[in-house]
């Protein structure tokens, strides 16, 4: 029976490999997107453009735009004499927020009545227009807890004390990495075996191996470990580079990591291979993994957060085993999370991964073009 | 060979074998129309920054009459929904667990220090694995602690002002409704998909099955190949994309504040580039797997991450935002996002759109040129 299947797993890796194309495509794109998607997502401000309005002849106006100045989250980018000046520069997006130092401001900080600043900012973006708003405040707030200080004014009787757990500067780079990373292994794993059955019924083979003394299982596996042995190397290579290049601190068990890997490989091999007996073609595989692809990204919690959402849409990413992968992903990573805290994230990637392999295999034999 | 009217019976002819093509094979139909609809469903339902009723757990050392003010306010505010946890052990453990994002923690000298200079600190321990999450969740207990300082202020027949108060608008926007970005982004990417990979896989097949050579010893000219395919997918994808927008303001009130055919102009010429990439990559590729690949590679997660859609593009390095011009969504992100919210600005679509048109014209033409010197 293992000869049977490795003569299978053999054959399935000459028809992946032997084309220098068919080959660059697998090996090189999952570690370039890595590279640039890793740098690409960031919800993290840098030198945000802004536009400066300071209409205040005072003190109090240049040392608050002096500090907004010294941030390195933002960098002005021009400078207004009047309203009017300003909706154009937003419009084209050439500044993404405008400052406005009233003219009383530094009188009314003087004589301790609240100076107004006034801040503009385009909501094109809502996510970028709040961050940069916070970002704003910061800076205020800083203003504010120097300026009351030298004064010796009144403190506030209570204060907020922030600390972050697990990620300190709050970098979200370090939150969409892990994402990434399970992200381009679902990928990687989804298109090869989402084609494999396709393929071959396309060229009508799928029948020879139908009557050839394979067992259904056995050609299941053997369909199965191509893309299954290809997602384990594509992910540690991937990995590799997010712990060695962009230094994302890997605090968990590698056993776990590896043990959380298996799985999701197993769930996403499961569903590929679903997939794929269901198509005639291979334009119907590929199309037919894409229509599982997109969504499994966008509700896996990537981007946005699973908490956001309907409950209704909450329970159908339950059926997502990104989505599982991912946390597993976050808190080996970032926290460190002992196994027993991600039994829950494991057993339902196995329960996925089997039934879509069962299914898969009973597929092989009703399903006939 | 016929004249101009052969010529326009056979480009006829193929797109009509084109049209069946898609008709009997539901893959593309489904591409071009359940997907806008499924995704746009997901999408506008389920896809959302806005945090509210985040769950935080609540510890408090030592009740007293404060304190029990200030819960008052924190399970008063629409964005939080307190955990009363009995200490910070069992806090730790839910924030561990993941049953609740953050920690807020009034200490047993609460009552006692805030009479004293530096005032008594409102904890705030957050999970920073979500740093978004973690920075609004600050934000919002930001806002609630300085609201109930003011409030007791004012109680107490005090005034307490911080010295500088930030008033703040947003522009185009002003309800701050993050499916107002996110389903026009949306629909670049379906559009995306629709015109780069229906188009990658449909030619790659022709060339897979050797149909391309029998057509190729047909009288009909390279360009009538071209121009059969790609008027099919044209129509489809400027179906998808009317469904999109129909279903972005019906259903998801989406403001369309510009103009509604400046919208169908530039998506057509977007549509142009996305399907010249899908025909230029199946040149290239001519198997199936690869094509399909390339076209996966150049157009979804580009088009996701790349585009300015979800990740603003001014703060990625400047290497990266180089690489995001390569990308025909990032100009039509611009396009699309700007149309719905903002309006008709020309300073924004006049030069996406030339981008787009000459990334449409470099397509195509390269196509053109590839197609015909594989042929002779």
């Amino acid at each position: 029976m293992w000869i049977r299947i490795l003569a299978l797993v053999i054959k399935e890796f000459i028809t992946l490999l032997k084309e220098p194309k068919s080959r660059a495509v697998l090996i090189v794109p999952p570690l370039v997107q890595l590279l640039v998607f890793g740098y690409a997502a960031t919800y993290d401000l840098k030198q945000a453009p802004y536009a400066l309005y300071n209409e205040d002849p005072g003190p109090g106006g240049r040392r608050l735009a002096a500090m907004l100045r010294g941030s390195s989250s933002f960098s002005e980018a021009a400078t207004v004499s009047s309203i009017d000046e300003v909706a154009p520069l937003v419009d084209a997006r050439r500044v993404l927020l405008l400052i406005h130092i009233d003219a009383r401001f530094t009188r009314d900080l003087l004589a301790g009545k609240p100076a107004r600043l006034q801040v503009i900012v385009d909501g094109r973006n809502s996510n970028t227009a709040l961050i940069a708003v916070g970002y704003v405040r910061n800076v205020v707030g800083r203003f504010n807890r120097e300026w009351s200080g030298e004064r010796g004014l009144p403190a506030p009787p209570a204060v907020l004390e922030t600390r972050a757990w697990f990620n300190p500067n709050l970098e979200s780079r370090w939150f969409f990495l892990p994402g990434i990373i399970g992200i381009l292994t679902l990928l990687v794993t989804m298109v090869i075996t989402a084609m494999s059955v396709a393929r071959e019924r396309e060229q009508g083979t799928f029948d020879q191996l139908l009557v050839t003394p394979m067992r259904p299982v056995e050609l299941l596996l053997g369909k199965a470990l191509p893309g299954f042995i290809i997602g384990f190397l594509e992910a540690t290579a991937i990995t590799l580079i997010a712990v060695l290049w962009f230094r994302i601190p890997l605090l968990g068990s590698l056993a776990t990591l590896y043990a959380g890997l298996a799985l999701f490989l197993l769930s996403a091999v499961g569903i590929g291979l679903m997939i794929s007996s269901l198509s005639v073609t291979q334009q119907q595989g590929l199309l037919g993994a894409f229509l599982f692809m997109v969504p499994a990204v966008i509700l896996s919690g990537f981007a946005t957060p699973i908490a956001n959402m309907p409950a209704a849409v909450q329970l159908l990413t339950l059926l997502d085993p990104l989505r599982y992968f991912l946390v597993i992903l976050r808190k080996l990573f970032l926290e460190g999370a002992p196994a027993a805290s991600l039994v829950h994230q494991l057993w339902p990637m196995a329960v996925i991964g089997l039934a879509s392999m069962a299914l898969a295999g009973w597929l092989f034999r009703h399903r006939m073009a | 060979m016929s004249g101009r009217g052969g010529a326009a019976m056979r480009l006829r002819g193929l797109v009509r074998k084109e049209f069946l093509q898609i008709v009997r094979d539901p893959s593309s139909i489904a591409i071009a129309f359940v997907m806008p609809l499924v995704l746009l469903l997901l999408f506008g339902y389920g896809l959302s920054l806005d945090v509210e009723h985040v769950p935080v757990a609540l510890v408090v050392e030592r009740p007293s009459a404060d304190t029990a003010d200030f819960v008052g306010s924190l399970e008063g505010s629409r964005y939080f929904a307190p955990l009363a946890v009995p200490g910070m052990r069992a806090a730790e453990q839910a924030l561990l667990e993941g049953r609740v994002d953050a920690i807020v923690r009034l200490r047993a000298d609460f009552a006692a220090r805030e009479r004293r200079p530096g005032g008594a600190p409102v904890q705030l321990i957050v999970n920073g694995i979500d740093a978004n999450t973690a920075r609004l969740v600050e934000g919002y207990l930001d806002g609630v602690t300085t609201a109930w300082l003011a409030r007791r202020a004012a109680e107490h027949g005090e005034r307490f002002d911080a010295p500088v108060a930030v008033e703040h608008r947003v522009w185009f926007n002003s309800d701050v409704r993050s499916r107002n970005f996110l389903v026009p982004g949306l629909v670049v990417v379906i559009m995306t998909l629709i015109g780069a990979l229906l188009t990658a896989m449909v030619m790659a097949r022709e060339w897979e099955r050797g149909t391309m050579e029998a057509l190729i010893v047909t009288p009909v000219a390279v360009g009538e190949i071209l121009l059969g395919k790609l008027i099919p997918y044209f129509v489809l994808g400027i179906g998808g994309m009317l469904l999109s927008v129909a279903m972005a303001t019906w259903l998801f009130d989406v403001p369309l504040v510009g103009s509604f055919w400046l919208l169908l102009l530039t998506s057509a010429v977007f549509l142009l580039v996305a399907l010249g990439m899908g025909l230029l990559i199946s040149s290239v590729a001519r198997a199936q797997f690869v094509a399909g690949q390339v076209a996966i590679i150049t157009t979804f997660l580009p088009a996701f991450l790349l585009s300015g859609f979800i990740f603003e593009i001014r703060n990625m390095p400047a290497v990266v935002q180089v690489i995001t011009h390569l990308f025909a969504a990032r100009y039509f992100v611009a396009i699309v996002t700007t149309l719905f919210l903002a309006g008709d600005v020309w300073s924004v679509i006049v030069p996406n759109t030339l981008a787009l048109a000459l990334m449409a014209v470099v397509f195509l033409g390269m196509t053109r040129l590839r197609t015909r010197k594989r042929l002779e």
